[in-house]
């Protein structure tokens, strides 16, 4: 038997989020007796496919076509599909991110396979299989039974962590898909961010809301920032202003993240903030309202003025690097 | 060109959640809502109906509820949808809801189906692509832009890293995230007074197996206390993120 993982690259390279799955998977694999198979579509090298054996991978099947160039949800869904068969797969993950959450649900109707999206943990148990997802954006979680004989999980980012294996170098093997059909979509332009820390991929993340009064004061959060070596975010008021671009709104309908070190500053913490950023490891928050939403998420608190705070933090923490 | 906007009723996102047992939402209290993307996604249908009145000729909103889910349909109704469908039956998980759907689609033409990349329930960002898969559609993931250019469907989604323009070819059907509109259209007396009389069909679910099933719910751990400094001693938050937490 074995467990599948849908490893995605950036310009020929994995994240950190990869590694991850396959640490779970590898995990899950043991408790039944299985082997971690990773599937990687397109164009990586040699020697990055054999890091996946870090972390678990015992094979590595390549999937090259050149219908594939463009992430066609539909072609995509039937390439992962055939070495799903070719590899009598009965458990296939990917990444709750924004590929994963495109093709499980396709791959689920394909296979007539129960998927459990957003997934925490290992299953509770594997006959009933049954496992832990989040719902109600964070407010709560769910244990869900599959009743298919393949199942389809999405893991949440950061929700299990890295774990490296013995090591031994993967098998790969080359595989070729016959993918019937054309895609019905063709691209017109490409607008790459670049230069910047992607939000989703940040270890840490500082972020501001309304009470930092108007966007002439995001220099502070940008100054701590770039020191941390973070990405910046905002809520969702304040991308609602037009002080922040959208793709910066974390919360409920903005972006959902789980960084090592959450860093808010004026933000008072709506239901709806909060469940985009509950799956953090650490919050740290900045307000004047000591009876403020956030600190009752918060790890550590400051209770004052931003104007006063923030760069007295940046120079301390300035100070603590350079010691 | 017809267009269809799935729409599923949840609870406002202010709610505070709670169960009844382990096993059932505590449903006292809730007020429920259109949830959030597929409201976007109307809107967005709606703009694009009025720029383009020759190519858009109608606005159909689709929901799998009971008769509770029917004020939220009225009130997509008194947005701008033209007329609505009901499958008759509680949704009970995603394969079920995307199934019926799929039922009802096969059997009427439309150009693009819109559904929202998550809802606010279940969180399962399912429907949309599974939908597409039953029905062997394209599927356009994480939309943030939707537009019509020289007869050309012109479509903008979030890829890793970037944002990507996409000319696809009708039909498919967009999973609409954040972006796609900015606020949410609000009903006009006007629009609330018409909603009454437009056509509203209630349609019999069909037999759908469940492929997955919710056993029971939990609570999350509560937080433990949060350590509070002030203005005075920042230097000893520093100190223990830096010592403690090891995280600067």
């Amino acid at each position: 038997m074995t467990v599948l993982v849908y490893t995605e690259n950036r310009e020929g390279k994995f994240k950190k989020a990869t590694f991850e799955l396959l640490s779970y998977a590898e995990e899950l694999a043991k408790n039944i007796n299985a082997e971690v198979v990773a599937l990687s579509i397109g164009d990586v090298s040699p020697d990055e496919l054999n890091k996946l054996g870090n972390y678990g991978a015992k094979k590595v099947v390549t999937v090259k076509n050149d219908k594939l160039a463009l992430l066609d949800n539909k072609l995509y869904t039937a390439a992962i599909a055939e070495v799903v068969k070719k590899e009598n797969a009965k458990i296939v993950i990917l990444a709750d991110n924004l590929s994963g959450r495109a093709l499980a649900p396709r791959l689920s109707a394909k296979l007539k396979a129960g998927l459990v999206s957003g997934v925490v943990a290992v299953p509770n148990s594997y006959d009933p299989f049954v496992i832990k997802k989040k719902v109600f954006t964070g407010k709560a979680f769910a244990n869900v039974k599959i009743n298919s004989d393949i199942k389809v999980l999405t893991l949440s980012q950061n929700s299990f962590g890295i774990k490296e294996a013995s090591g031994n170098a993967p098998q790969i093997e080359a595989y070729n898909v016959e993918l019937a059909g054309e895609s019905n979509a063709k691209l017109v332009s490409v607008d790459m961010i670049t230069g910047k820390l992607l939000l989703t991929d940040a270890e840490i993340v500082v972020s501001g809301g309304r009470g930092m009064k108007g966007p002439e004061n995001w220099t502070m959060i940008e100054e701590l920032a770039e020191l941390l070596g973070a990405a910046t975010a905002c809520s969702r008021p304040v991308s609602d202003e037009g002080w922040r671009p959208h793709g910066e709104h974390v919360g409920q309908t903005g972006k959902i993240i789980a960084p090592t070190l959450y860093i808010a500053c004026g933000i008072s913490g709506a239901i709806q903030h909060v469940g985009g950023i509950s799956s953090s490891k650490v919050i740290v928050a900045i307000n004047k309202d000591p009876d403020a939403p956030i600190f009752e998420v918060a790890d550590y608190g400051v209770v004052g003025d931003f104007q006063k705070i923030l760069p007295q933090f940046t120079q301390l923490i300035k100070d603590v690097k350079n010691s | 060109m017809k267009i269809l906007v799935c729409i599923s009723d949840v609870p406002d996102t202010t709610t505070k959640i709670k169960f009844a047992g382990n096993k059932e939402l505590d449903k006292a209290g809730i007020q429920w809502i259109i949830n959030p993307w597929d409201e976007l996604s109307l809107t967005r249908a709606i703009e694009l109906k009025e720029a383009h009145p020759d190519k858009i000729e109608n606005i159909t909103v689709i929901n799998v509820g009971t008769t509770a889910s029917e004020p939220t349909i009225r009130k997509a109704l008194a947005m701008g949808a033209d007329n609505a469908i009901r499958v008759d039956s509680e949704p009970k998980e995603a394969y079920f809801v995307a199934a019926q759907l799929a039922e009802v689609i096969k059997s009427k033409q439309f150009d693009i189906v819109f559904t929202g990349l998550d809802s606010a329930d279940y969180n399962g960002s399912t429907v949309g692509g599974m939908l597409a898969e039953l029905l062997d559609m394209t599927s356009v993931s994480a939309v943030s832009g939707i537009n019509i250019e020289d007869g050309k469907v012109i479509v903008s989604r979030e890829i890793d890293g970037g944002t990507q323009k996409l000319d696809v070819q009708t039909p498919f059907i967009a999973v609409v995230q954040k972006g796609i509109a900015i606020d949410p259209r609000i009903p006009a007396m006007r629009g609330i007074m018409m909603a009454r009389t437009k056509p509203l069909e209630v349609v019999a679910p069909a037999n759908i197996d469940n492929l997955t099933e919710i056993v029971e719910y939990e609570m999350p751990q509560p937080k433990g206390k949060c350590r509070k400094f002030t203005e005075e001693n920042v230097n000893e938050l520093v100190d223990v993120l830096h010592k403690e937490a090891k995280l600067i």
